[in-house]
Protein backbone atom coordinates (compact mmCIF):
# COMPACT_ATOMS: atom_id res chain seq x y z
CA UNK A 1 0.00 0.00 0.00
CA UNK A 2 1.83 3.12 -0.80
CA UNK A 3 1.95 5.49 2.08
CA UNK A 4 -0.62 8.05 0.62
CA UNK A 5 -3.53 5.63 0.36
CA UNK A 6 -6.31 6.33 2.89
CA UNK A 7 -8.70 3.12 3.13
CA UNK A 8 -12.27 3.84 3.56
CA UNK A 9 -12.85 2.08 6.72
CA UNK A 10 -16.89 2.75 6.36
CA UNK A 11 -17.89 0.56 3.11
CA UNK A 12 -19.01 -1.94 4.61
CA UNK A 13 -21.24 -0.97 7.11
CA UNK A 14 -22.42 2.28 4.72
CA UNK A 15 -23.34 -0.48 2.17
CA UNK A 16 -25.32 -2.59 4.73
CA UNK A 17 -27.22 -1.22 7.05
CA UNK A 18 -26.25 2.89 6.27
CA UNK A 19 -25.19 3.11 10.19
CA UNK A 20 -22.53 2.38 12.49
CA UNK A 21 -22.52 2.15 16.44
CA UNK A 22 -19.62 4.08 19.04
CA UNK A 23 -19.86 3.54 22.15
CA UNK A 24 -18.38 7.28 23.37
CA UNK A 25 -17.95 6.41 27.18
CA UNK A 26 -21.49 4.93 27.81
CA UNK A 27 -23.05 7.76 25.66
CA UNK A 28 -23.66 6.17 22.49
CA UNK A 29 -23.46 7.48 19.25
CA UNK A 30 -25.46 6.51 15.77
CA UNK A 31 -23.15 7.20 13.20
CA UNK A 32 -24.75 8.22 9.77
CA UNK A 33 -22.65 6.85 6.90
CA UNK A 34 -24.26 7.80 3.55
CA UNK A 35 -23.86 11.37 2.01
CA UNK A 36 -27.85 11.49 1.51
CA UNK A 37 -28.72 10.37 4.97
CA UNK A 38 -25.65 12.86 6.07
CA UNK A 39 -26.23 16.10 4.77
CA UNK A 40 -30.29 15.42 5.17
CA UNK A 41 -29.20 15.61 9.21
CA UNK A 42 -26.73 18.27 8.77
CA UNK A 43 -29.93 20.75 7.56
CA UNK A 44 -31.98 19.88 9.86
CA UNK A 45 -30.83 21.70 12.66
CA UNK A 46 -34.13 22.01 14.37
CA UNK A 47 -34.71 18.12 15.03
CA UNK A 48 -30.59 17.57 15.24
CA UNK A 49 -29.03 20.11 17.41
CA UNK A 50 -25.85 21.27 18.41
CA UNK A 51 -26.55 23.08 21.65
CA UNK A 52 -26.80 20.61 24.21
CA UNK A 53 -27.41 21.96 27.63
CA UNK A 54 -23.71 20.25 28.10
CA UNK A 55 -21.33 22.54 26.13
CA UNK A 56 -18.34 19.75 24.78
CA UNK A 57 -21.71 16.83 23.93
CA UNK A 58 -21.63 17.34 20.25
CA UNK A 59 -17.89 16.47 20.07
CA UNK A 60 -17.11 12.66 19.39
CA UNK A 61 -15.59 11.38 21.86
CA UNK A 62 -17.77 13.49 24.13
CA UNK A 63 -15.92 16.36 25.94
CA UNK A 64 -18.51 16.94 28.74
CA UNK A 65 -16.24 16.52 31.13
CA UNK A 66 -13.70 18.87 30.31
CA UNK A 67 -15.23 21.46 28.09
CA UNK A 68 -14.58 24.44 30.40
CA UNK A 69 -16.24 26.98 27.71
CA UNK A 70 -19.51 26.56 25.13
CA UNK A 71 -17.54 26.97 21.73
CA UNK A 72 -19.38 29.67 19.64
CA UNK A 73 -21.02 29.48 17.00
CA UNK A 74 -20.50 25.88 17.14
CA UNK A 75 -22.24 24.77 19.85
CA UNK A 76 -25.44 26.97 19.42
CA UNK A 77 -28.74 27.30 17.35
CA UNK A 78 -30.84 29.79 15.56
CA UNK A 79 -31.97 32.52 16.72
CA UNK A 80 -28.43 32.47 18.87
CA UNK A 81 -26.21 30.63 16.54
CA UNK A 82 -27.73 33.27 13.64
CA UNK A 83 -26.23 36.09 15.39
CA UNK A 84 -22.98 35.12 16.45
CA UNK A 85 -22.32 33.53 13.11
CA UNK A 86 -23.20 36.80 11.45
CA UNK A 87 -20.63 38.79 14.06
CA UNK A 88 -17.85 36.43 13.62
CA UNK A 89 -18.13 35.41 9.28
CA UNK A 90 -16.70 38.69 8.12
CA UNK A 91 -13.50 38.66 10.06
CA UNK A 92 -13.01 34.65 8.93
CA UNK A 93 -13.84 35.65 5.00
CA UNK A 94 -10.95 38.16 4.91
CA UNK A 95 -8.71 34.90 3.56
CA UNK A 96 -10.12 35.11 0.47
CA UNK A 97 -8.46 38.97 -0.46
CA UNK A 98 -5.48 38.63 -2.37
CA UNK A 99 -3.62 40.41 0.54
CA UNK A 100 -4.20 37.95 2.87
CA UNK A 101 -2.87 35.57 0.02
CA UNK A 102 0.44 37.06 -0.44
CA UNK A 103 1.34 36.84 3.72
CA UNK A 104 0.28 33.19 3.12
CA UNK A 105 2.09 32.91 0.26
CA UNK A 106 5.56 34.56 1.79
CA UNK A 107 5.11 32.07 4.78
CA UNK A 108 5.28 29.06 2.37
CA UNK A 109 7.46 30.20 0.40
CA UNK A 110 9.59 30.55 3.64
CA UNK A 111 9.20 27.39 4.92
CA UNK A 112 9.91 25.74 2.09
CA UNK A 113 13.15 27.34 1.29
CA UNK A 114 13.88 26.26 4.58
CA UNK A 115 13.00 22.11 4.25
CA UNK A 116 14.06 22.36 0.90
CA UNK A 117 17.83 23.09 2.28
CA UNK A 118 17.51 19.93 4.93
CA UNK A 119 18.43 16.80 4.22
CA UNK A 120 15.45 15.17 5.73
CA UNK A 121 12.42 16.72 7.63
CA UNK A 122 9.74 15.13 9.54
CA UNK A 123 6.86 16.32 7.70
CA UNK A 124 4.32 16.76 10.25
CA UNK A 125 6.37 18.57 13.54
CA UNK A 126 8.95 19.81 11.08
CA UNK A 127 6.35 21.03 8.15
CA UNK A 128 2.62 21.23 9.02
CA UNK A 129 2.36 22.46 12.09
CA UNK A 130 4.74 24.94 11.92
CA UNK A 131 2.88 25.81 8.99
CA UNK A 132 -0.20 25.60 10.50
CA UNK A 133 0.34 27.84 13.52
CA UNK A 134 2.29 30.45 11.07
CA UNK A 135 -0.60 30.92 8.85
CA UNK A 136 -2.85 30.84 12.04
CA UNK A 137 -1.08 34.67 13.15
CA UNK A 138 -2.59 35.80 9.92
CA UNK A 139 -6.32 34.64 10.29
CA UNK A 140 -6.10 36.01 14.03
CA UNK A 141 -4.11 39.35 12.77
CA UNK A 142 -1.31 38.33 14.98
CA UNK A 143 2.72 39.17 15.09
CA UNK A 144 4.40 36.21 13.49
CA UNK A 145 6.32 35.24 16.15
CA UNK A 146 3.40 34.20 17.99
CA UNK A 147 3.33 31.28 16.31
CA UNK A 148 6.54 29.99 18.43
CA UNK A 149 4.62 29.66 21.27
CA UNK A 150 1.86 27.10 19.40
CA UNK A 151 4.94 25.60 17.99
CA UNK A 152 6.11 25.00 21.60
CA UNK A 153 3.07 22.80 22.24
CA UNK A 154 3.72 20.04 20.15
CA UNK A 155 1.21 18.36 18.06
CA UNK A 156 -0.49 16.65 21.27
CA UNK A 157 -1.39 19.80 23.10
CA UNK A 158 -5.16 19.04 23.28
CA UNK A 159 -5.03 16.21 23.66
CA UNK A 160 -2.66 13.21 25.58
CA UNK A 161 -1.81 10.27 23.21
CA UNK A 162 -3.22 7.40 25.58
CA UNK A 163 -5.96 9.53 26.88
CA UNK A 164 -8.09 11.47 24.55
CA UNK A 165 -9.78 13.12 27.29
CA UNK A 166 -6.94 14.48 29.74
CA UNK A 167 -8.06 17.66 31.20
CA UNK A 168 -4.57 19.08 31.56
CA UNK A 169 -3.96 18.95 28.33
CA UNK A 170 -6.91 20.97 27.45
CA UNK A 171 -5.83 23.90 30.34
CA UNK A 172 -2.28 24.76 28.12
CA UNK A 173 -4.68 26.09 25.28
CA UNK A 174 -7.36 27.38 28.26
CA UNK A 175 -4.93 29.52 29.89
CA UNK A 176 -3.31 30.97 26.92
CA UNK A 177 -6.56 32.24 25.91
CA UNK A 178 -7.37 33.88 29.04
CA UNK A 179 -4.10 35.38 28.91
CA UNK A 180 -4.32 37.02 25.44
CA UNK A 181 -7.77 38.37 26.28
CA UNK A 182 -6.64 39.88 29.53
CA UNK A 183 -3.89 41.47 26.87
CA UNK A 184 -6.61 42.83 24.58
CA UNK A 185 -8.65 43.96 26.91
CA UNK A 186 -5.80 46.03 28.89
CA UNK A 187 -4.76 47.13 25.29
CA UNK A 188 -7.04 46.49 22.59
CA UNK A 189 -4.89 46.02 19.10
CA UNK A 190 -6.30 45.09 15.69
CA UNK A 191 -6.29 41.62 16.58
CA UNK A 192 -9.02 38.91 16.87
CA UNK A 193 -9.16 38.82 20.37
CA UNK A 194 -9.06 43.01 20.63
CA UNK A 195 -11.85 43.18 17.89
CA UNK A 196 -14.26 40.19 19.49
CA UNK A 197 -13.94 42.05 22.77
CA UNK A 198 -15.14 45.12 21.05
CA UNK A 199 -18.02 43.16 19.03
CA UNK A 200 -21.67 44.12 20.16
CA UNK A 201 -24.44 41.15 20.81
CA UNK A 202 -27.82 41.83 22.01
CA UNK A 203 -26.30 45.66 22.50
CA UNK A 204 -24.07 44.55 24.44
CA UNK A 205 -20.29 43.86 24.53
CA UNK A 206 -19.53 40.32 23.73
CA UNK A 207 -18.22 39.21 27.58
CA UNK A 208 -14.97 37.16 27.69
CA UNK A 209 -16.31 33.41 28.12
CA UNK A 210 -18.21 34.07 25.09
CA UNK A 211 -14.63 35.37 23.33
CA UNK A 212 -13.11 32.69 25.14
CA UNK A 213 -15.58 29.80 23.21
CA UNK A 214 -14.99 31.26 19.41
CA UNK A 215 -11.41 31.08 20.46
CA UNK A 216 -11.46 27.73 21.62
CA UNK A 217 -13.12 26.93 18.59
CA UNK A 218 -10.43 28.69 16.31
CA UNK A 219 -7.86 26.94 17.92
CA UNK A 220 -9.29 23.57 18.42
CA UNK A 221 -11.06 23.51 15.51
CA UNK A 222 -8.13 24.44 13.03
CA UNK A 223 -5.53 22.02 14.22
CA UNK A 224 -5.04 18.70 14.13
CA UNK A 225 -7.55 18.93 10.94
CA UNK A 226 -5.16 21.13 9.03
CA UNK A 227 -2.13 19.69 9.98
CA UNK A 228 -3.60 16.39 9.02
CA UNK A 229 -4.54 18.13 5.68
CA UNK A 230 -1.13 19.60 5.23
CA UNK A 231 0.37 16.33 6.29
CA UNK A 232 -1.35 13.72 4.08
CA UNK A 233 -1.11 16.43 0.71
CA UNK A 234 2.78 16.18 0.66
CA UNK A 235 2.29 12.58 1.08
CA UNK A 236 0.20 12.04 -1.99
CA UNK A 237 2.32 14.18 -3.83
CA UNK A 238 5.56 12.53 -2.53
CA UNK A 239 4.17 9.17 -3.72
CA UNK A 240 2.62 10.91 -7.03
CA UNK A 241 4.86 13.10 -8.86
CA UNK A 242 2.65 13.82 -11.68
CA UNK A 243 0.54 15.18 -9.79
CA UNK A 244 2.76 17.63 -8.79
CA UNK A 245 3.49 17.94 -12.53
CA UNK A 246 0.11 18.32 -13.43
CA UNK A 247 -0.50 21.42 -10.81
CA UNK A 248 2.74 22.72 -12.19
CA UNK A 249 1.57 22.60 -15.65
CA UNK A 250 -2.30 23.42 -14.67
CA UNK A 251 -2.21 26.19 -11.77
CA UNK A 252 -5.83 27.08 -13.12
CA UNK A 253 -7.03 23.75 -11.89
CA UNK A 254 -6.17 24.31 -8.08
CA UNK A 255 -9.08 24.71 -6.91
CA UNK A 256 -10.48 21.37 -7.92
CA UNK A 257 -7.50 19.54 -7.05
CA UNK A 258 -8.05 21.26 -3.18
CA UNK A 259 -11.48 19.85 -2.87
CA UNK A 260 -10.51 16.81 -4.19
CA UNK A 261 -8.04 15.73 -1.53
CA UNK A 262 -10.16 17.48 1.50
CA UNK A 263 -12.17 14.84 0.37
CA UNK A 264 -10.28 11.77 -0.10
CA UNK A 265 -8.85 12.94 3.42
CA UNK A 266 -11.53 13.89 5.43
CA UNK A 267 -9.42 15.23 8.31
CA UNK A 268 -12.54 15.26 10.93
CA UNK A 269 -13.91 12.22 10.75
CA UNK A 270 -17.44 12.95 12.17
CA UNK A 271 -19.55 15.63 14.08
CA UNK A 272 -22.57 15.00 16.68
CA UNK A 273 -25.60 16.28 16.86
CA UNK A 274 -27.84 15.50 19.83
CA UNK A 275 -31.60 14.41 18.80
CA UNK A 276 -34.50 16.94 19.51
CA UNK A 277 -37.57 14.72 19.64
CA UNK A 278 -37.82 11.17 18.42
CA UNK A 279 -36.85 10.87 15.08
CA UNK A 280 -36.20 8.39 12.46
CA UNK A 281 -32.85 8.55 10.08
CA UNK A 282 -31.29 5.75 7.47
CA UNK A 283 -34.59 3.70 8.96
CA UNK A 284 -33.31 3.87 12.09
CA UNK A 285 -34.88 5.10 15.39
CA UNK A 286 -33.31 7.92 16.72
CA UNK A 287 -34.21 8.46 20.00
CA UNK A 288 -35.08 11.77 21.78
CA UNK A 289 -31.57 13.13 24.02
CA UNK A 290 -29.91 10.81 22.30
CA UNK A 291 -26.79 11.50 19.79
CA UNK A 292 -26.19 10.53 15.49
CA UNK A 293 -23.00 11.60 14.35
CA UNK A 294 -22.39 13.20 10.69
CA UNK A 295 -19.72 10.86 9.45
CA UNK A 296 -17.72 12.93 6.54
CA UNK A 297 -15.46 10.82 6.04
CA UNK A 298 -17.52 8.04 5.18
CA UNK A 299 -19.90 10.56 3.07
CA UNK A 300 -17.08 11.38 1.19
CA UNK A 301 -16.64 8.01 -0.01
CA UNK A 302 -20.41 7.25 -0.87
CA UNK A 303 -20.20 4.91 -3.74
CA UNK A 304 -23.63 5.68 -5.20
CA UNK A 305 -22.70 9.59 -5.88
CA UNK A 306 -18.66 9.76 -6.35
CA UNK A 307 -17.86 7.21 -9.10
CA UNK A 308 -14.11 5.64 -8.23
CA UNK A 309 -14.67 7.12 -4.22
CA UNK A 310 -11.18 5.58 -3.53
CA UNK A 311 -9.11 7.50 -5.68
CA UNK A 312 -7.88 10.67 -5.97
CA UNK A 313 -9.15 12.52 -9.23
CA UNK A 314 -7.02 16.15 -9.08
CA UNK A 315 -9.59 16.73 -12.31
CA UNK A 316 -12.96 16.08 -10.66
CA UNK A 317 -15.27 18.28 -11.40
CA UNK A 318 -18.86 17.05 -9.53
CA UNK A 319 -17.78 16.81 -6.39
CA UNK A 320 -20.32 17.38 -3.81
CA UNK A 321 -18.16 16.25 -0.67
CA UNK A 322 -18.87 17.49 2.56
CA UNK A 323 -15.03 17.73 3.88
CA UNK A 324 -16.07 20.88 5.48
CA UNK A 325 -19.32 19.92 6.71
CA UNK A 326 -22.92 20.80 6.06
CA UNK A 327 -25.51 23.57 6.67
CA UNK A 328 -25.81 26.38 9.26
CA UNK A 329 -22.54 24.77 11.31
CA UNK A 330 -20.75 24.47 8.20
CA UNK A 331 -16.64 24.86 8.95
CA UNK A 332 -16.03 28.57 9.87
CA UNK A 333 -12.23 28.32 9.45
CA UNK A 334 -12.76 27.00 6.01
CA UNK A 335 -12.12 29.89 3.79
CA UNK A 336 -8.63 29.91 5.65
CA UNK A 337 -8.49 26.13 5.21
CA UNK A 338 -8.96 26.37 1.35
CA UNK A 339 -6.96 29.65 0.89
CA UNK A 340 -3.56 27.59 2.50
CA UNK A 341 -4.22 24.56 0.55
CA UNK A 342 -4.62 26.48 -2.83
CA UNK A 343 -1.39 28.44 -1.99
CA UNK A 344 0.49 25.20 -0.63
CA UNK A 345 -0.13 23.41 -4.11
CA UNK A 346 1.44 26.69 -5.99
CA UNK A 347 4.43 27.22 -4.18
CA UNK A 348 4.73 24.02 -3.68
CA UNK A 349 4.77 23.45 -7.55
CA UNK A 350 7.23 26.27 -8.17
CA UNK A 351 9.51 25.93 -6.07
CA UNK A 352 10.25 21.94 -5.50
CA UNK A 353 10.53 19.63 -7.74
CA UNK A 354 10.01 16.23 -6.27
CA UNK A 355 9.48 15.37 -3.18
CA UNK A 356 10.74 11.77 -1.69
CA UNK A 357 8.72 10.02 1.26
CA UNK A 358 11.48 8.27 3.50
CA UNK A 359 9.72 6.95 6.56
CA UNK A 360 5.81 6.95 8.03
CA UNK A 361 3.78 5.84 10.72
CA UNK A 362 -0.16 6.06 10.59
CA UNK A 363 -2.10 7.93 12.69
CA UNK A 364 -5.23 5.45 12.79
CA UNK A 365 -8.58 6.29 14.80
CA UNK A 366 -10.06 4.05 16.85
CA UNK A 367 -14.18 4.23 16.81
CA UNK A 368 -15.22 0.85 17.98
CA UNK A 369 -15.41 -1.48 14.95
CA UNK A 370 -14.10 1.42 12.47
CA UNK A 371 -10.02 2.11 12.29
CA UNK A 372 -9.94 5.03 10.12
CA UNK A 373 -6.35 6.12 9.28
CA UNK A 374 -6.97 10.23 9.61
CA UNK A 375 -2.94 10.81 8.85
CA UNK A 376 0.20 10.34 10.07
CA UNK A 377 1.95 10.50 13.80
CA UNK A 378 5.24 10.60 11.83
CA UNK A 379 6.48 11.47 8.04
CA UNK A 380 9.89 11.61 6.82
CA UNK A 381 10.60 12.78 3.99
CA UNK A 382 13.23 15.09 1.32
CA UNK A 383 11.94 18.16 -0.49
CA UNK A 384 14.12 18.08 -3.61
CA UNK A 385 14.22 21.95 -4.62
CA UNK A 386 13.91 22.93 -8.16
CA UNK B 1 -20.10 37.95 -25.89
CA UNK B 2 -23.06 37.09 -23.64
CA UNK B 3 -24.50 39.97 -21.62
CA UNK B 4 -25.51 38.44 -18.28
CA UNK B 5 -28.06 40.33 -15.51
CA UNK B 6 -27.92 39.63 -11.82
CA UNK B 7 -30.73 40.53 -9.76
CA UNK B 8 -29.80 40.35 -5.87
CA UNK B 9 -32.33 39.54 -2.92
CA UNK B 10 -32.04 43.50 -2.49
CA UNK B 11 -33.29 44.32 -5.94
CA UNK B 12 -29.80 45.18 -6.98
CA UNK B 13 -29.00 44.99 -11.10
CA UNK B 14 -26.27 44.56 -12.61
CA UNK B 15 -24.99 43.29 -16.10
CA UNK B 16 -21.48 41.58 -16.53
CA UNK B 17 -20.00 40.67 -19.96
CA UNK B 18 -18.26 37.42 -20.31
CA UNK B 19 -17.02 34.80 -22.86
CA UNK B 20 -15.69 32.15 -21.09
CA UNK B 21 -16.29 30.27 -17.60
CA UNK B 22 -19.25 29.99 -15.42
CA UNK B 23 -22.11 32.02 -13.64
CA UNK B 24 -20.62 31.27 -10.33
CA UNK B 25 -16.71 32.80 -11.28
CA UNK B 26 -18.79 35.84 -13.09
CA UNK B 27 -20.70 36.70 -9.89
CA UNK B 28 -17.41 36.17 -7.96
CA UNK B 29 -15.50 38.30 -10.02
CA UNK B 30 -17.84 41.39 -9.88
CA UNK B 31 -18.93 41.05 -6.14
CA UNK B 32 -22.28 39.93 -6.39
CA UNK B 33 -23.91 40.16 -3.24
CA UNK B 34 -25.53 36.49 -2.76
CA UNK B 35 -23.03 34.76 -4.65
CA UNK B 36 -20.16 33.10 -3.04
CA UNK B 37 -18.39 30.26 -4.94
CA UNK B 38 -16.72 28.69 -1.61
CA UNK B 39 -15.90 25.38 -3.23
CA UNK B 40 -14.55 26.85 -6.27
CA UNK B 41 -17.42 25.28 -8.92
CA UNK B 42 -17.33 21.69 -8.44
CA UNK B 43 -21.05 21.60 -7.04
CA UNK B 44 -20.10 21.10 -3.03
CA UNK B 45 -20.91 24.66 -1.44
CA UNK B 46 -24.43 25.47 -3.09
CA UNK B 47 -23.49 29.06 -2.46
CA UNK B 48 -23.98 30.61 -6.42
CA UNK B 49 -27.52 29.46 -6.16
CA UNK B 50 -29.72 31.30 -8.96
CA UNK B 51 -33.06 31.34 -9.76
CA UNK B 52 -33.20 31.57 -14.18
CA UNK B 53 -35.34 33.72 -16.11
CA UNK B 54 -38.06 31.02 -17.58
CA UNK B 55 -37.66 32.40 -20.87
CA UNK B 56 -33.64 30.95 -20.45
CA UNK B 57 -34.43 27.70 -18.24
CA UNK B 58 -34.55 25.53 -21.54
CA UNK B 59 -30.93 27.09 -22.30
CA UNK B 60 -29.18 26.47 -19.60
CA UNK B 61 -30.60 23.65 -19.16
CA UNK B 62 -32.38 21.52 -16.52
CA UNK B 63 -29.92 20.54 -13.62
CA UNK B 64 -27.68 16.78 -13.20
CA UNK B 65 -28.51 14.36 -10.49
CA UNK B 66 -26.19 15.73 -8.21
CA UNK B 67 -26.86 18.90 -8.62
CA UNK B 68 -30.55 18.54 -8.08
CA UNK B 69 -29.69 16.61 -4.89
CA UNK B 70 -27.70 19.96 -4.02
CA UNK B 71 -30.75 21.76 -4.47
CA UNK B 72 -33.36 19.63 -3.42
CA UNK B 73 -31.58 21.20 -0.01
CA UNK B 74 -30.62 24.50 -0.67
CA UNK B 75 -33.08 27.23 0.81
CA UNK B 76 -35.69 29.29 -1.70
CA UNK B 77 -35.42 26.39 -4.43
CA UNK B 78 -37.95 26.85 -7.05
CA UNK B 79 -38.56 24.89 -10.80
CA UNK B 80 -35.91 27.35 -12.12
CA UNK B 81 -33.23 27.05 -9.62
CA UNK B 82 -29.85 26.60 -10.61
CA UNK B 83 -26.54 26.85 -9.69
CA UNK B 84 -24.36 29.08 -11.59
CA UNK B 85 -21.38 27.06 -11.09
CA UNK B 86 -22.93 24.33 -13.32
CA UNK B 87 -23.85 26.95 -16.17
CA UNK B 88 -21.34 27.47 -18.44
CA UNK B 89 -21.07 31.10 -20.08
CA UNK B 90 -22.47 30.61 -23.75
CA UNK B 91 -23.39 33.13 -26.04
CA UNK B 92 -26.60 31.58 -26.64
CA UNK B 93 -27.14 33.15 -23.19
CA UNK B 94 -26.76 36.30 -23.93
CA UNK B 95 -28.89 38.62 -22.61
CA UNK B 96 -30.37 36.15 -19.47
CA UNK B 97 -31.51 37.30 -16.48
CA UNK B 98 -30.71 35.81 -12.93
CA UNK B 99 -31.92 36.58 -9.30
CA UNK B 100 -29.57 35.68 -6.74
CA UNK B 101 -31.61 32.99 -4.40
CA UNK B 102 -30.28 34.09 -1.49
CA UNK B 103 -28.35 37.00 0.42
Amino acid sequence: MKKSEFPDAFSEARGDKGTGQYDDQGDEVTMLLRLKDVRKTAKDWQTFRSQDERPGRIVVPTEVDIAVVRQIPFELDPPKHTDYRALVEPWFKRPDSPEYRKKIERIISALIDEVTAQKTTEVVEGFSLRLQSRALTVLLNLPYEEADTWISWGTHVFRSEDNPLDGDKAQVLYQYIDAQIERASQKAGDDLFSVLLNTEVDGRKMTKEEVKGVMVLTFAGGRDTVINALTNTIAYLGDHPEALEYIRQNPDKITFAVEELVRYFSPLTHMGRVVDEDATVCEHAAKASSRVSLCWASANRDETVFDNPNEVDLERKANPHVAFGFGIHKCLGATHARQLLRTLLSVLSQKVKAIHLLEADDKIEEWDDFHRKVGFDQLTARFEKI
Amino acid sequence: MAKITFITKSGESTTFEADAGNIMELAVNNSVQGIEGECGGVCSCATCHVHVAPDYYEKTGTPGDIEADMLELDDNVNEYSRLGCQIDVSEELDGMVLHVANK
